[in-house]
Formats: C-alpha cells, structure tokens, sequence
C-alpha cells in the first residue's frame, strides 16, 4: 500500500528543519524527504558530524544549523535521507528514490524546501576541470574536510565568496587572489537600501568583517576585473582576466566561481506553478503569499527555494509554512495561527530588510549575458553556445521551448538547471525583450533521472516489488 | 587540486578508482574521494568528448557523471562510497563504454 503522511516536506536545508519540527511539535505525522545522506542543507552540510577538527573555521552562524538539526530530530518527524523526489503530482503524489529504490507515497500538504543554487554564469573554459564553484569548494571543506592544494583563484562576486575566503584562511590555505568582479557602479545603485539594511546591522557588519579578515592576511584582491577566462587543453591551467584596462594571466589549476545564489526552481515548475521574474535578484521565483501558499492546491513553499533570503530567513519561512499546514489540516485555528505566527513574522521581516541592499550591491553585471562571446558554451550537457543561441533567435525561435527543438539546448541530464536562466535572458536580450515575456523552460518528470529498472520495480501499488 | 587538511581519523572502506585500489574515509562522497585520488577527469562529455570533471557537487550540474560497479551516469557528488566499490571514469554518453 502507498504510504500516506499528513504532511510531507522536501528539503532538510533551514526551511525544511525548521518546518517538519514545528509541525510535528504541533502533532502533524510528518515525513521529511531530503536526497542528501544528512540533515543541514548546503548551508549547514555536515552539521552533525563536522570532519574538521577545528570547527571554528565555519564561523559562528553554521553552529545554530546544530541546533536547526537537534530540535528536528527531537520532533518525532519521520526522516528520510538519501531520499530523492523525482515527481510530484497535483494529487500530491511524490514519487521518491530512497536509497536507489523508487517508491510513491501522498500526503495531505507538501511543503517544497528545495533551497537554492549557484547562479551558473558562462564565461569561456567554465566546463573544464579545475573549474569549480565556490559554494563547490565549501561542501568539499564542511563535508569531507578538502581544501585547495595551491594558488586558488576566487573569482566573481557575492557574500559567499568572501565567507569561503576567509574560510580558507582560517584553515591555512593560500589564496593566489580574489577576482572581484562586482561591478563598481553597484555600491551607488545599493545607497538608496542602506538605511532599512541597517536594521540588520548585524549581517553588514559581518560582511565588513570578513573584508578586513581578507585585507589583513594580505590576499591579493583585484577590483573590477570583467573578461574572464580559463585557459587550458585537458584541465585548467591558468585563469585570464581583464583589470584596469589590461590584460592579466595568472597559473592556476583550482578557479572557485561565484554569482551569487538562485532558486532551485526545477520543482516548483514541474507543478506549473507561475513564476516572477525578480529582476533585483534578477533569477525566477514561485509566486507564493505570505504563508509560502502556492498556485497548486496544498502545495507551499518555503526558504531560498521560494526566493533568496538567506539562512535565517528560510528558517522563518519554514516555521510560517508549518503553522499554515497545521491550521489547514485542522491541529490550530487561524487565530492561533496568527498568534504563534506573529513573533516569527516580525523576525523574517526584520531579515528581510537587509537583502534589497545586498541584492544591488552584488547583483553580477548584465554584461556577463548580454556579451556573451559567441563561442562560449551555455548548455553545459548538450554543448550549446552562446552563437547558437543567438543564431536560432535569429532564425525565429522566440522562446527557451522552442530553443530545444532547434539546438537541443537544455535537453541533457541537468534538465536546464545550468542553462535555464542564462537562456531565457540571452533570448530576452537577442529580442530586445524583457525576461519575464521570454519564459523558462516548462519541466516535466521525471525531475533527477531515474533508471529504467527503477521503475520497472515498482509494483502496481507504487511499492517497489520485493 | 584538493588537499585534506588533516587525518580526521574516520573509519576507512577500500574502492577501487579506474581499477586502483584507495583506502577512503568512510560515508565520503565519491567525488571527494576520486577528487583527492587523481581521477582527472572523471568523464568525457557526451557531444565532443571534452574533458570534465565535478562542477557543483551538489546535484545540479550532472558533470561528475561516472561509472560506478559497472552502472554509467552516476552522479559522483550525490553518491556515498562503499566497501568494494569500483568507480571508472566514463566515456561520452557512457552507454557504450568498452
């Protein structure tokens, strides 16, 4: 028999934690589905049991993912790890792949925790070894303890960035240099959001504190760097870069990437739900009201899936989502509801205040789509460039959908993730139209490739056959 | 590319890593594992046979594909290792490696 769960929630990152034990602590029978071996997310990866033997090379805010993580199992929610969703139908069926084995379970209410990802922003020789992301770089080291052998070059721009950096240097690691490429006209078009991001002065003084961390280790930090390049045959061999008007060439083998993070919103499509294009964070993001209630019947979302907000926020957004979830399944009233809803409220929009500042301060340049060189793959999978794109464009291909019957683009096993956004701006770019009448590619399960025999082995009752 | 910063002392399984015995943490994913080994790159791609190797490592980008106990396209970063194991670089679309 398929198993059936009041409320099921994807995702183990904050959002997902934070909403399966709030509402288990209300008395919802809960199962949480998370494709990772351990509870944390990205963000807190590894928080159970750490590899490094000096933690403190984290920094202070991965420790409160410990406590995210003690609280959730105490909950009495049911923990599925290694448990990957794969669809996810109106009816609220789910169909997981928990440890290599395919299963269907339903649920009363869903909510999708599904977190964030990198920006992927193309930039020639970004396919070869040796090229990585950063956020790549920090699951190496909070997950298995790995740091860069010698002379890594960071390069890009984004919170995440400087964190990682002085990570590294916390751990000992040699930097060759941080490429900034925020552009420098972002700090005059942030002025304006710097008065409500101070009352969050917390995070900003973070930020400066990792600057100075990084400036007093004496890193080489190069300003407004544009045109970057990895250069190498079978992996990378040095990163190439324009800075002050002249061209620089370092040797290196590791080049760390970052744009800033975006919605992983594979799965929130797969449903059909409408999507915005947030052109501060300039990335899609489900349309969802204040309890992280989508279009779809019982389906909310919550945390960085649902737009960025950072760590705390998606904690608080989880919290929100559980106490609709229980109102709408009957444990509380609406009025309770609001009661316990109000203090958490009032703390996400505190965290809120601060991200219009820090979206413009580190928004990429418009250039790194707008200038793609023709030769610069987009699709990493099927192997796209930017030439072909514009090529298509050229020869009536109005859409992403319609990109895939031309070129193929965003057809290979990432399912679009690393393609999608740049595509849709490229053609909005190409046609002298805004993002949002461009569209996105429609998704349709099965939403990670599963095998044949997977399936094969399920029985009628979505069990899989013993 | 990647160092340890230091023997953290976990339990170690015994894999194999195009056919080379390693003596690996346990519970780490393939891709640190095969990352601190050497195997560069892990796969050719599908189209032009360029080289790659783990991107994201965390799901999203399908480059640390390998063949793992003889299946193809596994993805190296979200799968854990296990004693026995033989992990093989793979080669284009990975249904016809030799």
């Amino acid at each position: 028999m398929t198993a059936r769960h009041e409320l099921a929630v994807i995702g183990a990152g904050p959002a997902g934690l934070a909403a399966a034990a709030t509402a288990a602590e209300l008395g919802l029978k809960v199962a949480l589905f998370d494709d990772q071996p351990a509870p944390g997310g990205q963000i807190y990866r590894g928080v159970e049991r750490t590899p490094l033997a000096d933690p403190a090379v984290l920094g202070d805010d991965y420790r409160r993912g410990a406590d995210l993580a003690e609280a959730f199992r105490a909950s009495g929610a049911a923990y599925h790890p290694s448990c990957g969703v794969w669809l996810l139908t109106p009816e609220r069926e789910l169909g997981l792949l928990d440890n290599g084995q395919a299963r269907f379970v339903t649920a009363g209410r869903v909510i999708i925790a599904g977190g964030a990802m990198e920006r992927p922003v193309p930039f020639p020789g970004w396919t070869l070894p040796g090229v990585m992301t950063a956020g790549a770089g920090q699951i190496l080291l909070k997950s298995a303890g790995m740091v860069p052998g010698k002379g890594v070059v960071l390069a890009g721009t984004g919170p995440l960035l400087l964190l990682l950096a002085a990570q590294y240097l916390r751990a000992g690691v040699q930097i060759a240099a941080l490429l900034d490429m925020t552009p420098p006209s972002n700090a005059l078009r942030a002025l304006p959001h710097l008065p409500a991001a101070l009352s969050a002065f917390g995070t900003l003084a973070k930020g400066l504190a990792l600057k100075r961390e990084i400036h007093r280790a004496g890193v080489r930090v190069v300003k407004g760097v544009t045109s970057l390049r990895a250069l190498g045959e079978a992996r990378l061999e040095a990163v190439a870069y324009e800075a002050g008007g002249r061209e620089q060439r370092l040797d290196s083998e590791l080049l760390l990437v970052h744009f800033g993070v975006i919605p992983e919103s594979n799965t929130t499509r797969s449903l059909g739900i409408r999507h915005l294009w947030d052109s501060r964070q300039l990335c899609w993001r489900p349309v969802a009201d204040a309890w992280g209630n989508t279009g779809a019947e019982g389906f909310a979302v919550a945390g960085d899936g649902a737009g960025i907000g950072g760590a705390l926020a998606a904690e608080y957004a989880g919290r929100l989502a559980a106490l609709e979830a229980a109102r709408a399944l009957g444990r509380i009233d609406a009025a309770e509801r609001d009661r316990s809803a109000a203090p958490v409220r009032a703390a996400l929009a505190k965290e809120r205040r601060v991200r219009p500042f820090l979206d413009v301060l580190f928004q990429p340049a418009p250039e790194l789509i707008s200038q793609l060189a023709d030769d610069t793959v987009v699709c990493r999978c099927e192997e796209v460039t930017a030439g072909q794109i514009r090529e298509a464009v050229g020869q009536g291909c109005t859409g992403p959908n319609q990109l895939k019957s031309f070129t193929r683009c965003g057809m290979g096993p990432c399912q679009g993730r690393q393609c999608g956004t740049t595509v849709s701006q490229l053609i909005g770019h190409t046609l002298g139209r805004p993002v949002e009448e461009i569209g996105a590619y429609r998704i349709r399960p099965p939403l990670k490739p599963i095998g044949l025999t997977q399936l094969a082995a399920l029985d009628g009752e979505g069990e899989a056959a013993a | 590319m990647f160092k340890k910063l230091h023997d953290d002392g976990a339990e170690r399984v015994t894999v194999t890593i195009d056919g080379r015995e390693a003596r690996v943490p346990a519970g780490e994913t393939v891709a640190a594992a095969a990352l601190i080994h050497g195997l560069q790159p892990f796969r050719t791609s599908a189209v032009s046979g360029a080289p790659r190797a783990p991107y994201c490592m965390m799901g999203v980008c399908f480059d640390c594909l390998v063949e793992i106990d003889g299946t193809p396209n596994r993805q190296a970063c979200q799968v854990r290792v296990a004693e026995g194991m033989a992990i093989r670089r793979q080669d284009g679309a990975g249904e016809t490696a030799p």
